[in-house]
C-alpha cells in the first residue's frame, strides 16, 4: 500500500485556493465600487467585499505557514477587523444621511420618510445634489431622476 | 462572559506549554495539534462547568452555532452580491427599512448593529431616540417581501443574541 499523502502539498493548495478566493472576493467587491449606481450600495458592496476577502487571505496564509504562533495572530487580526469594520461602515453612512447625500431613484424610502421628517433632511435630499453637481455619473439610470416623487 | 475568557488562556497556556515538555517531544509543533489541544482542553472546561455553573455549560454550544451561522449567512450573501455585480443586470433592490427592535440594551443593539453592517447587503444607518427602531439600509429583499426579511433578521440574529447575553 503506498497511499501516502504529501500533506505538503495538500496544504499548499488549500492556501492557493483560500488566498485566491480572497482576492477574488476583492476583485469583484472593487467592480462592484464602479458599477453600483448610488454611495450606499457602493459602500455596502466594498466594506464587506474587502472584509470577507481579507479574512480569507490571512487564513490561507496560517494554512500555508502551519504554526500555532501565525494561526493565533491571525485569527486575532481577524477578529479585530471584523469588529472595526461594519462600525466605520455605520459612521460614514450616517454621516451620509446627516449630510443628504442623495439615495438610487429607485430605492424604497417608505419607512425611512419619518426619520427624515424628524431631522428636518427631507429637503435636503430631495434636492438632489448630484444632478447638480455631476450628472455624468448617473447617466446610465436615465439620471438621478425624481427622488422627491419616490419618497 | 469572563469564564470564557479565563478558559480560553487557560487553554492557551496549556497547548502552548504542552509542546515544551519533554513527553510530546514525538509529536509535531504545528497548527493543526496545537489546535486539537486546545480545542480538548477547553472541551474538559467546559464538560466540567456542567457542576458549578449551568449557564455558560447551555450557552457555549449556541455562541459556536451562532458563529457557523453568522459564517454561512456571510458566504452566502456575498456570493449572491458577487453574482450581481460579475452580470449585466442588477436584481437589488434598495431599501431602508425600519426594524422594529426586542433587543434594549446598549450591548445588544450594537453587536445587532454590527453584525448586520457585516452582512453584505445590509448597512445599519441610526438608532431612533428612544431605542426602538434601527434603521438598516438593505439591497435584497427576502422572497421578494420586506416582513420575511425582517422575521429572518428577528428569527436568525436577534433571537440567538437575546438567547446568548440574558
Amino acid at each position: 500500500m503506498e497511499t501516502s499523502i504529501d500533506w505538503e502539498l495538500v496544504r499548499e493548495i488549500a492556501s492557493c485556493v483560500f488566498i485566491l478566493s480572497g482576492a477574488g472576493f476583492m476583485l469583484i467587491a472593487s467592480i462592484g465600487l464602479l458599477r453600483f449606481p448610488d454611495f450606499y450600495i457602493r459602500m455596502s458592496a466594498i466594506t464587506k467585499g474587502s472584509t470577507l476577502g481579507l479574512g480569507l487571505i490571512l487564513m490561507g496564509m496560517a494554512i500555508y505557514f502551519n504554526q500555532p504562533g501565525i494561526l493565533l495572530k491571525v485569527l486575532v487580526i481577524i477578529a479585530f477587523t471584523y469588529i472595526t469594520a461594519p462600525v466605520a461602515a455605520h459612521v460614514i453612512g450616517r454621516t451620509a444621511v446627516q449630510n443628504g447625500i442623495a439615495f438610487w431613484e429607485k430605492t424604497n424610502l417608505k419607512e425611512f420618510r419619518e426619520y427624515l421628517t424628524k431631522h428636518r433632511l427631507e429637503r435636503q435630499i430631495n434636492q438632489d445634489r448630484y444632478t447638480e453637481e455631476a450628472p455624468v455619473t448617473m447617466e446610465k439610470d436615465g439620471g438621478a431622476g425624481d427622488v422627491a416623487g419616490k419618497v | 462572559m469572563r469564564l470564557l475568557l479565563i478558559h480560553t488562556i487557560l487553554a492557551a497556556f496549556v497547548a502552548y506549554f504542552a509542546f515544551q515538555h519533554p513527553i510530546t517531544s514525538g509529536v509535531p509543533y504545528t497548527a493543526i495539534s496545537a489546535t486539537l489541544l486546545f480545542a480538548a482542553v477547553m472541551g474538559t472546561l467546559w464538560l466540567s462547568t456542567y457542576f458549578y455553573r449551568r449557564t455558560y455549560f447551555r450557552k457555549l454550544p449556541k455562541l459556536l452555532y451562532f458563529i457557523l451561522f453568522f459564517i454561512k449567512e456571510l458566504l452566502v450573501a456575498n456570493l449572491k452580491i458577487a453574482y450581481d455585480i460579475i452580470t449585466p443586470r442588477f436584481r437589488i433592490q434598495p431599501t431602508v427599512m425600519a426594524f422594529p427592535l426586542t433587543v434594549k440594551t446598549d450591548l445588544e443593539i450594537s453587536l445587532l448593529a454590527n453584525l448586520l453592517g457585516l452582512t453584505p447587503g445590509t448597512l445599519s444607518i441610526d438608532v431612533s431616540e428612544d431605542r426602538t427602531t434601527l434603521y438598516v439600509h438593505t439591497l435584497y429583499l427576502k422572497h421578494g417581501n420586506l416582513e420575511s426579511l425582517k422575521q429572518h433578521i428577528k428569527n436568525g440574529y436577534e433571537r440567538r443574541i437575546l438567547e446568548l447575553t440574558a
